[in-house]
């Protein structure tokens, strides 16, 4: 099988088929013309199997040398974003802050300590209707309900994870999956709290001493305030000895037990502050719309930000705000290609798998998280 | 003074009676060494010891307290720290980060503590690495400090793991056949190794199945044969009992 699927053949083959469903038969047929001659002949030239003269694994340029070069120059490009930016960018580019904030969330029960939670939207719906339903029926301001709806997602992601974590691997991945979609019900059913499938409108931005925040060049220096304060306090926790003893969880309960970890107490401490991020998430994001409904918190949320981790390097902080910058700019960048949009990003991942098989930034030792 | 004692220690799985009835003493300082045939309970004693499973019967008793049924975390911090027979490394973290994880108990702080860094971390912080580091020196494992712990060949790795144990600052070092899969040569370095551990004042119980390694190093044997304790003493008097011999060769060869 392998020796076929080195094959020049077969590759050009798998290529034009994938391509047909967008074209006509004749330009597939090119594709496979070129593509089948062009493989030959680094067959017949290299003398190597056409996958195999690819670089098995991508390595990184070396960028620790630059790297409070990178650390400066990125934030102050960021900062210079609203000045010349249309809306539009401004509002992926929040979007983005936001996804990241989730993802780095979600990194820390995932990929630091190893539990495999597929209902971390949950979090993200409790920070915000947290918000929604404080703010319009209490008239509650913003910033009271920022640290409420942040910390009523970390006491929520504590209680699931309660009873939840004597499971382990695909056991608490069903029930994880589960309870996302209990709130997911809930969210749609408790009328009387909720308002249903029509949601909560009306929900305030942000502001300060009377100036509203909730244009989208003052709420960008929000929200990408709270993802700088989220990266900063996470590396930080995850430098210390806890961080250790979720990476040691991660790779080995028993044998972390027996180095005097209390695994439960992490793991619980994992999820909570997981889901702590969410809930911020969360609540951004409610502040942001004005509106919340129960669509914009389904299993698919869930499941893009564990594709943002997994793709970034699993376990690595700029690894996950990374993945959610491919995962939120990339389809708004391909939105031109409407067609193709799937395909190159299927493409995409599927490139990133064999060449970093760890995520972008993954697979690297100690300097790549502390 | 007993360190450590065991009274009536018994795990039975289902049916089967892993360990029963088993009693013995260890001083401190002592190295002693638990020996038996495939199947004896050995390691099943050793879970029991660092509460990875709940003795069905029985007590231990750790410094005079009673630690029977507390789990495994607690028992590491009274100061017990074990290795593992089919080798347990953090594979994915370095050398170091492996030896520091070990000290999680030996230093307190919290996220607050970690998220602002001052002081007091950062010099707790530094005291944890150095003394990680001393422990790698230790076990001739320095120069691979900063390499992911899957990657180090196997008789490194079992050096590794009794850095870990170390680096918890145990008053008991259990070790589960540290030289299984080792050559002579290789052999004979884990045996100078578990001299230097002693002179740091760490009483050993080692399950070994090298008899030059057990007869040459250990104050007292314990012989466990399914399940059952059936001889104890120093080397000698082990070396010579009929029931050791008929344990291990069966009972054609007492007659003999």
């Amino acid at each position: 099988m392998r020796r076929f699927a080195n094959s020049p053949l077969f590759i050009a083959l798998w290529a034009a088929l994938l391509f047909l469903p967008f074209r006509d038969l004749r330009s597939a047929g090119i594709l496979f013309a070129l593509l089948f001659a062009f493989l030959s002949l680094m067959f017949v030239i290299k003398k190597v199997k056409p996958l195999s003269c690819l670089p098995v694994r991508l390595r990184l340029p070396d960028m620790a040398g630059h790297r409070n070069i990178l650390l400066l120059c990125v934030p102050i490009l960021f900062f210079t974003f609203p000045f010349f930016m249309q809306n539009y960018y401004l509002d992926v580019l929040i979007m983005f802050g936001i996804y990241a904030l989730l993802a780095m969330g979600l990194n820390i029960i995932v990929g630091t300590t190893g539990l495999l939670h597929l209902g971390f939207v949950a979090f993200y719906a409790i920070g915000a209707y947290t918000y929604a339903i404080l703010n319009t029926r209490f008239g509650l301001g913003f910033w009271i309900c920022l640290p409420v709806s942040a910390m009523l997602s970390a006491v929520a992601g504590a209680l699931l994870a309660a009873p939840a974590l004597r499971l382990k691997g695909d056991y608490l991945a069903i029930v994880t999956l589960g309870f996302g979609e209990i709130m997911h019900i809930t969210l749609n059913n408790m009328s009387r709290l909720t308002n249903g499938p029509n949601g909560i409108i009306g929900i305030e931005p942000p502001s300060v001493f009377g100036v509203s925040l909730g244009r989208p060049d003052r709420y960008y220096y929000l929200v990408w305030a709270a993802v700088l304060l989220a990266c900063f306090v996470i590396r930080r926790v995850t430098g210390s000895r806890i961080g250790l003893a979720w990476l040691a969880i991660r790779d080995d309960e028993i044998a972390a037990s027996t180095m005097g970890i209390n695994a439960m107490k992490y793991k619980l401490l994992a999820c909570a502050s997981g889901s702590f991020w969410a809930g911020l998430a969360g609540i951004f994001f409610a502040a942001k719309m004005r509106f919340v409904s129960p669509e914009s918190f389904t299993f698919m949320e869930s499941a893009l930000v564990l594709c943002m981790i997994i793709l970034g390097g699993l376990g690595n902080t700029y690894g996950a705000i990374m993945g959610a910058f491919i995962l939120v700019l990339l389809p708004e960048v391909l939105r031109e290609f409407q067609i193709y949009r799937m395909l190159v990003l299927g493409v995409g991942i599927v490139l990133i798998m064999i060449y970093r098989p760890y995520g972008i930034l993954g697979g690297g030792s100690e300097s790549a998280r502390t | 003074m007993n360190l450590l004692e065991l009274r009536g220690l018994t795990k039975h799985f289902g049916g089967v009676r892993a360990v029963e009835d088993v009693s013995f003493r260890v001083r401190d300082g002592d190295i002693i060494s638990i020996i038996g045939p495939n199947g004896a309970g050995k390691t099943t004693l050793f879970n029991c010891l660092t509460g990875l499973t709940r003795p069905t019967k029985g007590k231990i008793f750790f410094e005079g307290n009673d630690m029977s049924g507390l789990p495994a975390n607690r028992i590491a911090e009274a100061g017990i720290a074990r290795t593992f027979q089919n080798i347990r490394l953090f594979s994915r973290m370095t050398v170091l980060e492996n030896v520091m994880v070990a000290q999680h108990s030996r230093v307190r702080y919290g996220l607050l503590r970690a998220v602002l860094r001052g002081r007091v971390f950062r010099d707790m912080q530094r005291a944890v690495r150095e003394r990680a580091m001393e422990y790698l020196e230790l076990t001739g494992l320095g120069q691979f400090a900063a390499d992911l712990s899957e990657g180090l060949p196997y008789g490194s790795r079992r050096r590794l793991e009794i850095a870990r144990a170390l680096a918890s600052e145990p008053k008991v070092v259990l070790l589960d056949e540290p030289t299984a899969g080792m050559n002579p040569s290789e052999t004979s370095g884990i045996m100078t190794l578990i001299r230097e551990i002693r002179q740091l004042g760490r009483t050993i119980i080692l399950i070994e199945h090298d008899m030059k390694l057990v007869m040459g190093i250990s104050d007292r044997i314990v012989v466990l044969d399914h399940g059952v304790k059936i001889a104890e003493g120093g080397p000698e008097e082990v070396r010579n009992d009929p029931a050791v011999i008929e344990a291990y060769l069966g009972s054609e060869a007492v007659h003999c």
